[in-house]
């Protein structure tokens, strides 16, 4: 009856969930695939010459990303229904820890998502993606992936948790795929807008994309991987705060 | 402790009173913004007494029941389940309730049978043990068939009985039912009220609200009318009625004229009624006797009629 046993029924609940929504799973995965065809193939050839290289090389770690974090955004209206349809009300009336609801929906988001991550990569590699990573950087791109998609889902089980309706605990899904437009994902930061230039440079997303890059191409840049390893960590401790307080409080109503 | 395990047999104190209420509350007060929710609710239910809180909406009911499932606290006043106290001792009295509220919190992606697995597991049984006494329970609230079908296909019946079924995997002494039936149709309530019926005599406690006054009548040992947060009457559904009135003579008049009049349940009064009749010459057609009903009561009791509408959430 301690937490851990508790969490670990509902990751397998959460688990479950995925597995008989492949509809949402399928999106998840085609969506990012698409947007990369899309680039890849429609303005690839005029890209090519952007970022002085192969596009798809070039792209493939921002569409990784697109998906983790499209796919984790469905954390948001998942923790809502459970909240908003009495699901944790009876958790909370039974002897157990009722959090572990949360923990099920967080670690389960971080298994799909790798999976369907890795799905996107071999789509990428029929592109024409060519990593050239040892071992070792690949266990980095793998743990750093994890992480984004770990703290990514935090934030969106805060938002599904603040969110006052499924509209509102839907819309995570709409930040989660335009917010790498405004990274490196697609463009590097010397072609962007000026306005944008200072923003994308600097935002977390871009550092775990160069990270992902640098370690992709087997040329990780120790500083970046640094400070794309620092935001991760401030932003999900205050992610989890904040859903633990939130998750707290949505207990008083 | 004498409680915990036996709801059957409540240890009775000397006077030959239950040792120990299974639901008791004194000065329950809640507010929400400048609205008072409940203002000064007492109550003191026996171990394995069926206990009805009648009430119209926004009466307060759902709130008080919030309050003795540990979901929410009081502003002021205390509660206890079988002596454990709600406030200081949660946990415990986590472990002695069940709850099936309004809206059947089951999971729709998953089956009957997974469902009641995994709040088994929860629980802290094992696989094996989980799915005996899933199938027992799928058995004894006939779902059995629907074993394998997935919650979000069930019909609102189906899902309340699984609801109820969920709650009672580790066969709690007190179970609170927040309107069981709103919402159902007939045949579903009568279920329905079958299952509370059992529950009673394997004696356990049931506490539930309605808004129904003959589920009330029917299921009840006693019933507390709540109203604008406070309990304006309580007894049995016979004490209620009696409050209310004694019963009455309805006789229809050749000419058509219906006339009331009121009796004791005496047959001397009836004979004396007919007889004056007979003599004033005028002929009567048919007669019947009324007793008051829970509605009469509710009307007497509380200044306006019970509302029987459904829950607008």
């Amino acid at each position: 009856m301690t937490a851990l046993p508790a969490s670990i029924v509902f990751t397998r609940r959460s688990v479950v969930h995925s597995l008989r929504n492949l509809d949402s799973l399928v999106t998840a995965i085609v969506a990012p695939v698409a947007i990369m065809l899309l680039f890849v193939t429609v303005f690839g050839a005029a890209l090519d010459t952007t970022v002085g290289g192969a596009y798809a090389d070039y792209v493939t770690p921002g569409v990784m990303l697109l998906c983790a974090g499209f796919g984790a955004a469905l954390t948001a209206t998942a923790i809502h229904a459970d909240v908003s349809k009495g699901f944790v009300e009876r958790l909370r009336t039974m002897p157990i820890r009722a959090s572990g609801v949360i923990f099920g929906h967080v670690f389960a988001s971080v298994l799909r998502n790798l999976v369907s991550t890795a799905a996107v990569m071999l789509v990428a590699v029929a592109l024409g993606f060519r990593p050239t990573a040892s071992p070792a950087q690949w266990i980095g791109i793998a743990g750093l992936l994890a992480a984004y998609i770990l703290v990514f889902t935090l934030i969106a089980a805060a938002w599904g948790l603040a969110a006052k309706s499924v509209d509102s605990a839907g819309m995570f899904s709409f930040i989660a795929l335009f917010l790498p437009y405004l990274s490196t994902a697609f463009i590097p930061v010397e072609r962007l807008p000026d306005f944008l230039e200072g923003f994308a440079a600097h935002q977390p997303l871009t550092l775990v994309i160069e990270s992902l890059r640098g370690l992709a191409t087997g040329e990780p840049d120790t500083a970046t991987l640094l400070r794309a390893g620092i935001w991760l960590a401030a932003l999900g401790l205050a992610a989890a705060i904040l859903t633990t307080t939130l998750f707290r409080r949505a207990a008083k109503r | 402790m004498t409680t915990r395990t036996a709801p059957h047999g409540a240890a009775l104190a000397s006077d030959g009173r239950p040792a120990q209420p299974a639901i008791a509350a004194s000065g329950l007060r809640k507010r929400y913004g400048d609205r008072e929710v409940l203002a000064g609710v007492d109550l003191d239910i026996p171990p394995g007494q069926v206990f009805a809180l009648l009430g119209p909406n926004g009466a307060g009911k759902t709130t008080l029941i919030r309050i003795l499932t540990t979901l929410t606290g009081p502003d002021a006043g205390t509660a206890a389940v079988l002596g454990h106290d709600l406030v200081r001792a949660p946990a415990r009295v986590r472990k002695l309730i069940s709850v099936t509220g309004q809206y059947a919190s089951v999971d729709e992606e998953l089956t009957g049978m997974e469902n009641l697995v995994m709040i088994g597991r929860l629980l802290g049984r094992r696989k094996r043990a989980a799915a005996e006494r899933a199938e027992e329970l799928l058995a004894e609230f006939d779902l059995a068939d629907a074993a394998k079908r997935r919650v979000g296909l069930y019909s609102g019946g189906m899902r309340r009985r699984l609801d109820l079924a969920a709650g009672l995997i580790d066969a709690p002494p007190v179970i609170f039912l927040d309107e069981p039936t709103t919402g159902m149709d007939t045949r579903s309530r009568g279920a329905l009220w079958n299952v509370v019926a059992r529950l009673a005599s394997q004696g356990r406690t049931v506490f539930l609200t309605t808004q129904y006054l003959e589920e009330a009548d029917a299921l009840a040992d006693r019933i507390a009318v709540l109203d604008r947060g406070a309990i304006v009457a309580s007894g049995s559904a016979a004490e209620l009625k009696r409050r209310v009135g004694t019963e009455s003579i309805e006789l229809v008049l050749d000419d058509g004229t219906v006339v009331r009049e009121t009796t004791d349940g005496d047959p001397e009064r009836l004979r004396e009624v007919l007889n004056r009749y007979h003599r004033e010459g005028r002929a009567v057609r048919t007669y019947a006797v009324k007793t008051p009903t829970l509605d009469d009561a509710f009307l007497t009791l509380t200044g306006h009629a019970a509302t029987t509408e459904e829950s607008p959430r």
